[in-house]
């Protein structure tokens, strides 16, 4: 069941979403990358972060809420290492970035532009770990729009962004609309929620306590975009909440809080649809 | 790029990638505080090495696995090889777990981390087990047997029910000592207050510890002091278990000594003593509690 998604042929509508595939290794001990529709790396930044304190996550009825902080090796280590794995094991690499100034996000750009093996950039939008992470505040869509027009700028043509966005269902589709214009070749929809730690750190909430929230947010901008290409994320556990997304008009699904729970999730998932289009098909 | 195994790391001991199973639970025993848990999942048991751990769902609502130390393979009729972990019945998962009857089947993924290293010459070692955490020990010291390494046992528990096997143990090692916080069996104390006694008296070269991060710490104090290695097993709250979300990561020192993390689910749980950055480790709201299972409350 081949998608066509930002101007890319995938194998599969399932992508692993970002911050819950580890670097990759982990993932591929349980199911190649090869037969997934793309593997979302955890946001890079350009330099290496060790992460926040402990604890970073914590269990809540149907979810998770995490502050985990984007740790990540940096670039320079992540393309010298992570990601020719990732492409000698024949995964379509979308590489998640967040910066914490306009010029950062335009570097991490130029520079993943031109590394062989990058399917897509991702644009981290929505990060509930920005607070605490000093990540680029952005709270208005011009914000999103901003950042989507620096990093578009500083890539080559072939190498699409993706915006991923909040699942606010007050501006999702506002924002959503301005960062197409501003050059996003899809929109992923819908990021983990504000939430807080116990001890009251700025946090995510991931799973399927999001789930309904987001699958309104996909719908809300598929049915006022129409040509728009969406992702949908958030708390998607079985075929039948993959199903319900693409029902809604999503091109694609990303799976994250799933992988956590079990590691073959995605690779099920995937399955479960190839399976689905070929009884379409006879 | 972790704190890597300890000295003469065994080049047999590689990753066989775990396996993600849907086990049947065959046994569930209570022995003292503990629940000891017999289960059948394929794949795992030829896995096995001393160290490593399995991941269980706790039925669909609970997200979050729960990471239980490997006791023991063995071989049972009709079923090839089982292992069996050790639970304490505490938090939302410990109780579950230990509420199920045989036949119950639950998803697991196993088995994951990194073991135990072992020497390559017969060494002398010690190792010091706390609570329901000693379990992994009892398999590492049959290991040790093997590469004749004498081997000398400290096992400590708050009172006698929550004492691991101390009756098999004597099996296992040349001499064992018990301490309990309330002297029940054994000397009355912790390890922290015995642990220099008895490393002097065991004269191990290598210290092998699981236990809470407090005892972890005593432990790979004392083997430095002693110009031992010391190899930790460490126990911290897991996700997802498997390495995918960077949510158990501790402060370690790394091979260039520069200050690093280290996921415990993946690069640990065993982490070289003198590699954890402990200080820092320790005042984090993450220690893990002295006694009862690693779960998520």
């Amino acid at each position: 069941m081949t998608v066509e998604l930002a101007g890319l042929t995938l194998p599969s509508p399932v992508l692993v979403a970002s911050g819950c595939g580890g670097t990759g290794r982990e993932l591929a001990a349980y199911a190649p990358l090869a037969d997934l529709g793309g593997f979302v790396t955890r946001s890079l930044t350009l330099n290496a972060r060790l992460g926040g304190p402990q604890p970073r996550i914590v269990e809540t009825p149907s979810g998770l809420v995490h502050a985990v902080g984007l740790p990540n090796p940096g670039l320079e280590p992540f393309l010298a290492t992570e990601l020719p794995w990732l492409v000698q094991h024949g995964a379509r690499v979308v590489v998640s970035i967040a910066g914490s100034s306009l010029g950062e996000y335009a570097e991490l750009a130029r520079r993943l532009g031109s590394a062989p093996g990058v399917s897509a950039i991702e644009v981290n939008l929505s990060s509930p770990d920005a607070s605490a992470a000093g990540v680029f505040d952005v709270r208005e869509p011009f914000h999103a729009a901003s950042v989507v027009s620096a990093v578009q700028r500083d890539l080559p043509r072939g190498v699409p962004v993706l915006a991923k966005l909040r699942s606010d269902p007050v501006r999702v589709v506002e924002s959503a609309r301005t960062v197409l214009e501003a050059g996003a070749a899809a929109v992923v929809v819908g990021n983990a929620l504000p939430a807080a730690m116990p001890d009251g750190r700025a946090a995510g909430l991931s799973g399927p306590a999001i789930r309904p929230l987001a699958l309104r947010c996909v719908a809300d901008v598929c049915a006022a975009l129409p040509g728009a290409q969406v992702v949908g994320v958030g708390g998607i556990l079985g075929v039948d909440d993959a199903r319900s997304f693409l029902a809604a008009g999503a091109t694609a699904v990303q799976v994250g809080t799933a992988l956590l729970h079990d590691p073959t999730a995605a690779a099920r998932l995937a399955a479960a649809l190839h399976h689905d289009s070929e009884e379409t098909a006879s | 790029m972790s704190p890597g195994p300890g000295p003469g790391a065994d080049p047999a001991v590689q990753h066989a990638g775990p396996v993600h199973v849907t086990a049947e639970l065959l046994a569930t025993k209570r022995i003292g505080a503990h629940h000891h848990l017999t289960l059948v999942a394929p794949g795992v048991p030829e896995r096995f090495r001393p160290g490593t751990f399995i991941a269980v769902s706790v039925g669909e609502s609970h997200l979050a696995r729960r990471a239980l130390w490997i006791h023991r393979v063995r071989p049972v009729g009709g079923y090839g090889a089982a292992v069996e972990v050790v639970v304490e019945p505490r938090g939302v998962g410990g109780s579950w777990l230990t509420r199920l009857a045989p036949g119950a089947r639950l998803e697991v993924t196993g088995p994951l981390g990194r073991p135990f290293a072992l020497p390559k010459e017969p060494v002398s070692c010690l190792l010091v087990g706390e609570g329901y955490a000693a379990a992994p020990l009892f398999p590492l010291a049959e290991r040790l047997r093997e590469r004749d390494c004498p081997v000398t046992l400290l096992l400590a528990a708050e009172d006698e029910a929550h004492l691991l096997s101390a009756l098999e143990a004597r099996r296992s090692a040349r001499a064992v000592t018990v301490v309990t916080g309330d002297g029940s069996v054994g000397r009355r104390g912790s390890v922290p207050a015995v642990i220099d006694d008895v490393l002097a008296q065991a004269g191990a070269d290598v210290v092998y510890a699981a236990g809470p991060l407090p005892t972890l710490h005593a432990v790979a104090a004392a083997a430095e002091a002693h110009g031992a290695w010391s190899q930790t097993a460490l126990e911290v709250p897991l996700t997802c278990a498997t390495g995918l979300c960077h949510g158990c990561a501790v402060p370690v020192v790394g091979e260039t000594g520069v200050a690093r993390t280290a996921r415990v689910c993946h690069e640990g749980p065993v982490l070289r003593g003198d590699r954890v950055r402990w200080a820092e480790l320790l005042a984090g709201p993450a220690t893990a509690p002295a006694t009862g299972p690693v779960v998520t409350p």
